[in-house]
C-alpha cells in the first residue's frame, strides 16, 4: 500500500483547520474551568450504596447548616459527590455528623480540602512544568536535527514540529472548552500532566518521520523533496500507527474498565494519542514541503 | 571457523537468555509473592499510596513570623519531631511526617495510612498542646454558672463552672521537663515537672495567690489532677499526683514530654480516602491493567505472528521485572501511578515494533531473514533511543516540578520506559536468536 500524502495533503489541512478553529474559538469563548486543584475548595463523596438519597434530599440537609453553594453530582448510583467552597474541619465535622443523623447508613468515602494556598502553588508548578517540559523538548529538537541542513535548514524542522506539537495540545484543550461550558469538565493537574505526556508523544511520533526524511536525503539527495516525503511517510508510517495501536489498547481498557477517577486523564491522552498520530502523518511532514515551496517561490 | 563461531555464539545467547528467564521468573515470583513456599523476604506487599489502600494525607501551614530566620530549620525540625512523636502515639503504621519549604511558606505534610477515626487524628496532631494550670473560681461565680446552665443558656452552655485558667496563664510552653517518680514510703506514682526560669516566677505567684485553694491542672481541657495548694512553691517543681496506674503515669510523662508545639500550625489541605473506595480503585486498575495486557499481547501475536510471541515474552517479563523494581526501591504505587505503569505496558512494545518494521524493511532490500533481524535490530536502535528521550523528558520534568499525584504517574512511567527499553531489546533478541535459527535450519 503505498498512500500519495503529498498530493492529498489540502484535505487534511482542511479537516485540521477547522477543528483548531473550533477549538481556539471555544477556548477563547468559554475559557477553559479550572477545578479545586487550582482554586482551592472542598470535595466530598458520600457511599449511597446501602441508602439511595438523592442531591435534592442532599441540599437541603447542607442549606440547613449554611452551606449553599454546594454542587452536587452523582457518580454511578453508588456514590454522591458534593463540592463547595473551602471547609474548615470542624464545618466539616458537622456536615458529617447531620448527615449520618439524618440519614442511616451514609458513608464518607473521600473528603478533600484544599486551601487557595495551595491551589496557587498547584497553578504554579503547573505553569513551571509547562515550561520545562516545553524548554527541555525545545532542547531535544536542536540536538536531534543538528546535522540537518539542505534543502531546509535544521531550525524550520524544529519549527514544523512545535506546529505539529500545537496543533495536537489545541485541541484536546478546545474539546475541554466546550466540556467545561456544557458539561461542567473541570482543569485539574492530571489534565495539565495528560497534556504534557501528549507533548512528549507527539514530539517523538513527528521526530520519527523528520528523521527518516533527513535519512532519505541524505542517501538519495538529487530525489524531488516532495517525493522524499511522501517516501518518508509511507516507511514510517506503519510504525508510528502500530506504537500509538498499542498505546490505544492500553488506553481504552483503563477507560472502560479503570477506575472513574482517572476518567478524564484517560481520555485527554487518549484523544491526544490520537491526534499527536495523525498529524505526524498528515500534517507536519506535508507542512515541510509547503514552507520549502513557499520560500523557493520568492525566490 | 565460521560454524565455531557460531557454536560459541549460539552457547554465550543460550547463556543469556537462561539467565533473562531465571530472573524473570525470580522477578515474578517476588512481584507475586503470595505462595506459601517462598521466604519471607519475598512476600513483601507492595507499597500503596493513600489513595489505593485509603488514608490521610494533611498539609500544614507553620506560622513562623515569630521564629528568626536563623533558627527556622530548627524549628521546624522540632515541630516534626513532636507531631512524630503524637502520630506514634496514635498507633498508626508507618506514617510519614515531613516537612517541606515552599517559596516563603513551610509545610508539615502528614500522612496517615489506614486511620478510621480522621476526626480523632485531626486533634491529635493540631491541638493537643495543652497542659494548663486554673484557678478556682468563687462560690458566687460557679453557682451562678451552674444556674444559668440549669436555665439552658446558651452563652454559658460549656463554660467551665469551676475553674479558669490561671492569670498570669501557666502553660506547657513553660515547662523544661517532666518526669515519672514513684512515692518512696507508698510506691505511688506521680509526675513531676519542672518549670523553667518564667514559668518557676510564674508558678510562685500562682501558689502564692491560691493558698489553701486548688490549683487545678489540666490536660488537653480534662482535669487530670486537683491539688490543693498548701505553700507558696518557688524553684519552679510541681507534682502532678493523680490517682494513676504507672502505665497512665508514664503516658502522660511522654506525653507532656513530647510537648507543645513550637510554632502554631494551620490545616491548609486534608485529602481523606475511605479504605473501601481505595481498594475499590485498586481493584479496577489492576483489572484494567490485566486487560490492557492481553489485549496488546493478542494485537501483537495478530500482527506479528511469531514475532510478536516474542515480543509478547518479553512484554511478559517487562511487567514481572518492573513489578519487583517497584517493590524493590520501593516505590509508592498511588493510582496514577498505577496509570502510568499500565500506560508503559502500552509503550513497552514501541522498540520491538521499530524493530520488526525495520527487518521487515530490510528484508525487502534483499536480506536473508537472519541478517534482516539483525539489522533490525541494529538499525532501529536510534529510533528507539531518540523516542524515548521525550517521554524521560516529561517524566523527568513532572517529576521534578510538580505534585505528589502526577510524580506517581511519572515516577513509575519514567521506570518502566528504561526497564523496556532493556527487555524489548536483549530479551526479544535472545529468543529471537535461539529460536529463530533452529526453525529456519
Amino acid at each position: 500500500m503505498y498512500i500519495n500524502f503529498v498530493k492529498i495533503r489540502k484535505y487534511p489541512y482542511i479537516f485540521s483547520g477547522i477543528i483548531i478553529a473550533i477549538s481556539i474559538i471555544g477556548i477563547i469563548l468559554f475559557g477553559l474551568k479550572p477545578g479545586m486543584d487550582f482554586t482551592g475548595g472542598s470535595l466530598l463523596e458520600l457511599d449511597i450504596s446501602k441508602n439511595k438519597i438523592t442531591s435534592e434530599q442532599l441540599n437541603e440537609v447542607l442549606k440547613s447548616l449554611d452551606v449553599n453553594d454546594a454542587i452536587i453530582t452523582s457518580i454511578g448510583d453508588t456514590s454522591l459527590l458534593i463540592r463547595t467552597k473551602e471547609i474548615s474541619e470542624d464545618k466539616h465535622q458537622e456536615i458529617i455528623f447531620k448527615i449520618r443523623e439524618v440519614f442511616s447508613e451514609v458513608e464518607e468515602n473521600r473528603f478533600e480540602s484544599l486551601g487557595p494556598a495551595i491551589g496557587k502553588e498547584l497553578r504554579d508548578k503547573s505553569i513551571s512544568g509547562i515550561i520545562f517540559v516545553v524548554l527541555g523538548i525545545a532542547l531535544y529538537l536542536t540536538w536531534a536535527f543538528r546535522k540537518v541542513s539542505k534543502p531546509m535548514s535544521s531550525w524550520k524542522y524544529g519549527i514544523v514540529t512545535i506546529i505539529a506539537l500545537l496543533h495536537d495540545v489545541i485541541i484536546p484543550t478546545g474539546l475541554f472548552a466546550y466540556l467545561g461550558h456544557f458539561l461542567g469538565w473541570e482543569i485539574d493537574s492530571t489534565f495539565i500532566t495528560a497534556l504534557l505526556v501528549i507533548l512528549g508523544f507527539s514530539v517523538h511520533d513527528t521526530i520519527v518521520v523528520l528523521d527518516r526524511i533527513r535519512e532519505r536525503l541524505h542517501l538519495q539527495p538529487s530525489i524531488d523533496f516532495g517525493e522524499t516525503i511522501n517516501q518518508s511517510i509511507n516507511e514510517t508510517m506503519k510504525r508510528s500507527i502500530n506504537t500509538s495501536l498499542a498505546l490505544i489498547l492500553v488506553l481504552v481498557a483503563l477507560l472502560i474498565f479503570g477506575p472513574i477517577s482517572l476518567k478524564i486523564f484517560v481520555s485527554i491522552l487518549l484523544i491526544g494519542t490520537i491526534f499527536g498520530t495523525y498529524s505526524s502523518i498528515f500534517i507536519a511532514s506535508p507542512l515541510l514541503l509547503d514552507w520549502h515551496k513557499f520560500v523557493n517561490r520568492k525566490k | 571457523m565460521q560454524d565455531i563461531k557460531q557454536i560459541r555464539s549460539k552457547t554465550r545467547n543460550l547463556y543469556g537468555l537462561i539467565i533473562i528467564v531465571i530472573i524473570a521468573v525470580v522477578a515474578g515470583f517476588f512481584s507475586y509473592g503470595n505462595f506459601n513456599f517462598l521466604p519471607n523476604w519475598m512476600k513483601t506487599p507492595f507499597r500503596l499510596g493513600l489513595d489505593v489502600s485509603g488514608g490521610t494525607h494533611l498539609i500544614y501551614e507553620a506560622d513562623i513570623s515569630q521564629i528568626p530566620t536563623s533558627d527556622i530549620s530548627t524549628t521546624m525540625s522540632g515541630l516534626r519531631d513532636v507531631i512524630e512523636r503524637r502520630v506514634n502515639l496514635f498507633g498508626v503504621s508507618e506514617p510519614r511526617v515531613e516537612t517541606a519549604e515552599i517559596g516563603d511558606s513551610y509545610r508539615l505534610i502528614v500522612e496517615l495510612a489506614g486511620v478510621k477515626d480522621i476526626k480523632e487524628a485531626i486533634q491529635l496532631i493540631g491541638e493537643t498542646p495543652f497542659l494548663e494550670f486554673k484557678e478556682q473560681r468563687t462560690e458566687e461565680e460557679t453557682n451562678f454558672i451552674i444556674e444559668k446552665q440549669k436555665a439552658n443558656d446558651s452563652e454559658y452552655l460549656y463554660v467551665d463552672p469551676y475553674f479558669v485558667p490561671s492569670e498570669p496563664s501557666l502553660t506547657g510552653k513553660y515547662l523544661k521537663s517532666a518526669q515519672l517518680v514513684f512515692n518512696s514510703s507508698t510506691y505511688e506514682p506521680y509526675v513531676s515537672l519542672q518549670f523553667n526560669d518564667e514559668g518557676a516566677d510564674i508558678f510562685e505567684q500562682l501558689t502564692s495567690k491560691n493558698i489553701n485553694k486548688i490549683l487545678a491542672i489540666y490536660l488537653d481541657g480534662m482535669a487530670i489532677s486537683l491539688p490543693t495548694v498548701r505553700d507558696t512553691i518557688s524553684g519552679g517543681q510541681a507534682q502532678i499526683t493523680g490517682n494513676f496506674t504507672t502505665d497512665e503515669a508514664k503516658l502522660l510523662v511522654e506525653r507532656l514530654n513530647a510537648g507543645a508545639l513550637p510554632v502554631p500550625i494551620k490545616l491548609l489541605s486534608q485529602q481523606s480516602i475511605g479504605a473501601s473506595l481505595g481498594e475499590q480503585s485498586l481493584n479496577l486498575g489492576v483489572k484494567a491493567g490485566i486487560i490492557g495486557l492481553i489485549l496488546v499481547i493478542i494485537f501483537m501475536l495478530v500482527y506479528y505472528r511469531v514475532f510478536g510471541f516474542f515480543a509478547s515474552l518479553a512484554l511478559l517479563i517487562y511487567t514481572a521485572l518492573s513489578l519487583a523494581i517497584f517493590k524493590l526501591i520501593p516505590v509508592t504505587l498511588t493510582l496514577s501511578g498505577i496509570a502510568g505503569f499500565i500506560l508503559s505496558i502500552g509503550m513497552a512494545v514501541d522498540a520491538n515494533i521499530l524493530i520488526f518494521e525495520r527487518s521487515k524493511e530490510e528484508k525487502k532490500k534483499g536480506l536473508d531473514k537472519f541478517r534482516a533481524i539483525e539489522e533490525g535490530f541494529k538499525r532501529a536502535w536510534p529510533s528507539i533511543r531518540d523516542s524515548n528521550i521525550s517521554t524521560i523528558i516529561t517524566c523527568l520534568v513532572l517529576y521534578n516540578f510538580t505534585t505528589s499525584i502526577v510524580k506517581g504517574f511519572a515516577l513509575t512511567l519514567l521506570i518502566g520506559v528504561v526497564i523496556s527499553m532493556f527487555t524489548a531489546i536483549t530479551a526479544t533478541r535472545s529468543f529471537l536468536r535461539i529460536f529463530m535459527t533452529k526453525e529456519s535450519k
